[in-house]
């Protein structure tokens, strides 16, 4: 992955110690949870920073080399910052039938970030995911958490596969240029 | 709500809810699965809030939103009790509608309703549309009825009386008998019998024992488990609870894969709800038996779908897994004896205690009994969960339930079981769903994944495929399973590339044999079942591959080329606006051409072409026509 070489635009770059020490707590500190807290801390901060992995190493008494295999061993969990918009492509078998390396190489060259990687910038992050259980809906793309489905079925599925196509580049253009987390409201669910 | 402290008062509850309901009431319930999610289904949701403030029938009408129905590629679904009225693809204006002309007219409104795409019949009520009729939803059914969030709901259909009858009316040994003689097999994958499973654990010596529940469904392509956890949440917690209380465990682990938020929230809700009145907890419903259950997720492994590597996570560790025996009916959890069964399973567990072993074993083949839920996905008409009794033909479910493949276009392959599962040609559909037919004909019954493909899928892509998923899911842990898969891969990746030596074919069955002996678990053993059985069915493929260089399928895209026929080129443009490569010459009335050394083979000429010129079409295996010179590109 890309690190970025400026700070983090789009989060903090630091995570509050006392977060980090709440979610601990909300573990009742234990050393068996320690997938549950970094998943918390995941979900708070998009990231886990260095500060945060010292901070559960210390608090739970676990080694940083078992939280790195950790970390490194799950693939929901990322060691550098990511994107303010984050995209998931579905690459599951049902969509990969019906195209999804298509939807990804729209992806890919609308916003110049390849799977698994971040723009310098930290606009962007997009990455693969094997499934997501929305099978019938396929190909499938999710960016920021908003689940978009290709529900083109049949004798219109080649035209509305084409005009996915068009909706998914047009989207993200729109989100490359969009000012405000409001623009990304109006078109993130449209 | 009040702590329910007997059966009497549990049924006393029940009869309550059911007193207050009244089935002649118009009911609508509105599918609220990830899918219908996924397609509006909350914007409906408030639109019909809205519609039913405003048309004043809030005292007329009850409203819920339920779980997955299954036929998720046509929602929003709506169904009307108590005739069954079922509306596909609901937008929010149509809301209006239906309150004004549905509940208030009594009016069927034709526009929403079931249209079979090959007869072009329509359907009123679910059990008329194809999809449903062909099923039978033991399992899934309740989903349909109940807002997962919801104990009343769950109780009023009978939910809890299995767990009644088990504490109170059974002995641990009467439960494990039963699900013996039920014949259930684990719905996981690998089917091994349920009921032997839970006599290992409960004959396991230890004071200390746990039940997991395995929703850690990482087949690409299956979502069974996902639909059941979401929508039924609290089935799968009687089933578990009546687990524990037959191999004597007290204590339960619930594994649901991060990517699945909405069954994580459910399950959240709905145990959180069975703490408070009792159900989860100390002395339950007074008999004596405690249980308490904990929710983990995953952080996005595949291989923890395996059984050691999940209880290894479970613990906090990274999910790798262990060499069986000991197996964790022994030797699991922390140690202890622990047993583990997947999601599917578990729902299946009340419904054997409720109308007992006899009934369940008479659904079925003979080695396999029960239902089975399947996600029907691909290239199929009607795509979303498939419950049928085991047994059935996979010509049915595909054709007679999925409707065929669409856009006239021709079956080549069902693929089952995931990346451990196989793909079966047109002339095995007549096989039945069955774990030991599947297995013999080289796929897999799995999980229940079943892709449909078309002529358009090309099967050594599919192999590189699953191999490229299961190299980058397998931990490591062990050589042949970790390099086995890599260089398999390797070998298809350079076939769909054009790059394929003669020899290739006997080098992967070779490879393939050894990552089959020698892995450590599951996921290296079964790795090779979609290489065998592409190489089995479809080796023809392999060979144009291989020798002529050609994909027969026109998919792999180092092996084709699109191009423009001048004949049928009318110079419109469409697909030179729509090329994102720049790999198109043309101009206003200019006959198009295809620059093959810019093209990234993405294919959007081809679908931008109008269908009416056809002009663009795609070859493999044959050389390029070459480009017609520049001064006659003119048309007319």
């Amino acid at each position: 992955m890309k690190q970025a070489a400026h700070k983090n635009k789009g989060k903090d770059d630091a995570m509050d110690i006392g977060k980090i020490d709440q979610i601990i707590d909300n573990h009742q500190g234990e050393a068996s949870s320690l997938i549950q807290i970094l998943l918390d801390i995941q979900n708070e901060n998009n990231w886990l920073p260095k500060e945060a992995l010292n901070r559960v190493s210390e608090k739970l008494a676990v080694p940083m080399s078992r939280i790195q295999h950790i970390t490194t061993f799950y693939k929901h969990f990322s060691l550098s910052p990511k994107g303010k918009h984050e995209i998931h492509v579905c690459v599951g078998t049902a969509c990969h039938v019906r195209g999804a390396e298509r939807i990804l190489a729209v992806v890919e060259e609308v916003t110049g970030v390849k799977p698994g990687e971040t723009d310098p910038e930290l606009n962007f992050s997009v990455e693969t995911v094997s499934c997501l259980g929305c099978c019938a809906l396929g190909p499938v793309m999710v960016v920021d958490g908003e689940i978009h489905g290709n529900v083109a079925q049949s004798e219109t599925a080649d035209i509305l596969t084409e005009l996915k196509r068009a909706e998914t580049a047009e989207f993200l253009n729109k989100l490359e240029h969009a000012e405000t987390a409001e623009v990304l409201n109006i078109c993130a669910c449209q | 709500m009040p702590r329910i402290k007997s059966p009497a008062e549990l049924e006393a509850f029940r009869k309550e809810i059911l007193a207050q309901r009244d089935p002649e009431k118009p009911c609508i319930t509105l599918c609220s699965g990830s899918a219908c999610h996924a397609t509006g289904s909350g914007k409906v949701a408030a639109a019909l809030e809205q519609e039913i403030e405003k048309q004043g029938v809030a005292a007329d009408v009850t409203y819920r939103r339920t779980g997955c129905h299954g036929f998720c590629e046509q929602g929003p679904i709506v169904v009307i009790y108590p005739q069954g009225i079922c509306y596909l693809k609901v937008q929010p204006d149509d809301m209006a509608e239906i309150i004004s002309v549905t509940i208030k007219e009594q009016k069927i409104i034709e526009r929403l309703l079931y249209v079979d795409v090959n007869t072009g019949e329509k359907a009123t009520t679910e059990e008329e549309i194809p999809f449903y009729k062909n099923q039978e939803r033991l399992v899934l059914g309740a989903n349909r009825k109940i807002d997962p969030k919801s104990l009343e709901d769950y109780l009023a259909v009978e939910g809890y009386q299995a767990l009644v009858k088990a504490l109170f009316e059974m002995t641990p040994e009467q439960v494990v008998g039963e699900v013996k003689n039920a014949k259930l097999r684990g719905r996981g994958g690998a089917g091994f019998p349920s009921g032997v499973k839970w006599d290992f654990a409960r004959n396991a010596p230890g004071e200390q024992k746990y039940v997991v529940v395995n929703c850690d469904e990482g087949d690409p392509g299956a979502y069974m488990d996902r639909s059941v956890m979401e929508g039924n949440p609290f089935a799968v917690l009687e089933g578990l609870m009546i687990g524990a209380y037959a191999i004597g465990a007290n204590e339960g682990y619930i594994y649901v894969r991060q990517e699945y938020p909405l069954a994580v929230a459910n399950l959240a809700i709905a145990i959180k709800k069975a703490e408070e009145s009792g159900l989860l907890g100390q002395n339950i419903l007074g008999s004596g038996f405690d249980f308490t259950v904990k929710v983990h997720r995953g952080a996005g492994a595949f291989i923890c779908g395996e059984e050691t590597s999940l209880l290894n996570s479970l613990e906090g560790k990274p999910g790798e897994p262990n060499a069986r025996p000991p197996f964790p009916a022994t030797r699991g959890l922390w140690g202890k004896p622990t047993n583990i069964n997947n999601v599917e399973t578990w729902a299946n567990i009340p419904l054997i205690i409720n109308k007992g072993a006899d009934f369940f074993s008479a659904i079925g083949t003979e080695g396999s009994k029960g239902t089975k839920i399947f996600s029907l996905v691909g290239k199929v008409n009607n795509t979303g969960l498939v419950e049928v009794p085991m047994g059935v033909s996979m010509r049915d479910i595909i054709f007679k339930i999925g409707g065929g493949v669409p856009g006239n276009k021709t079956f080549k392959a069902v693929q089952t079981g995931g990346p451990s599962g196989g793909c079966l040609p047109e002339n095995l559909l007549d096989i039945k769903v069955d774990f030991d037919e599947l297995t013999q004909a080289g796929a897999m019954m799995g999980s229940g994944g079943m892709i449909v493909m078309d002529e358009d899928t090309c099967l050594v892509d599919i192999a590189r495929y699953f191999l490229a998923f299961l190299s980058d899911e397998s931990c490591g842990k062990c050589t042949p399973c970790r390099e086995g898969i890599r260089q398999m891969k390797k070998i298809l990746t350079n076939i769909t590339k054009g790059l394929g030596q003669a020899g290739d074919i006997e080098l992967l069955q070779e490879l393939a044999e050894a990552t089959k002996g020698s892995s450590m678990c599951a996921l290296g053993k079964t790795a090779p079942n979609p290489v065998l059985s592409t190489i089995n069915h479809f080796r023809d493929e392999y060979e144009a591959h291989i020798k002529e260089k050609r994909c027969p399928a026109l998919s792999c895209k180092e092996l084709i080329a699109y191009i423009i026929d001048p004949q049928k080129c009318k110079g419109c443009g469409a697909c030179f606006r729509k090329c994102p490569a720049a790999a198109i010459a043309g101009g206003k009335k200019r006959i198009h051409v295809v620059e093959q050394e810019k093209c990234t083979r993405c294919g959007g000429c081809l679908e931008a072409c109008p269908a009416a010129f056809g002009a663009v079409r795609k070859i493999s295996g044959e050389p390029v026509p070459e480009a017609i010179p520049e001064d006659a590109r003119l048309i007319g």
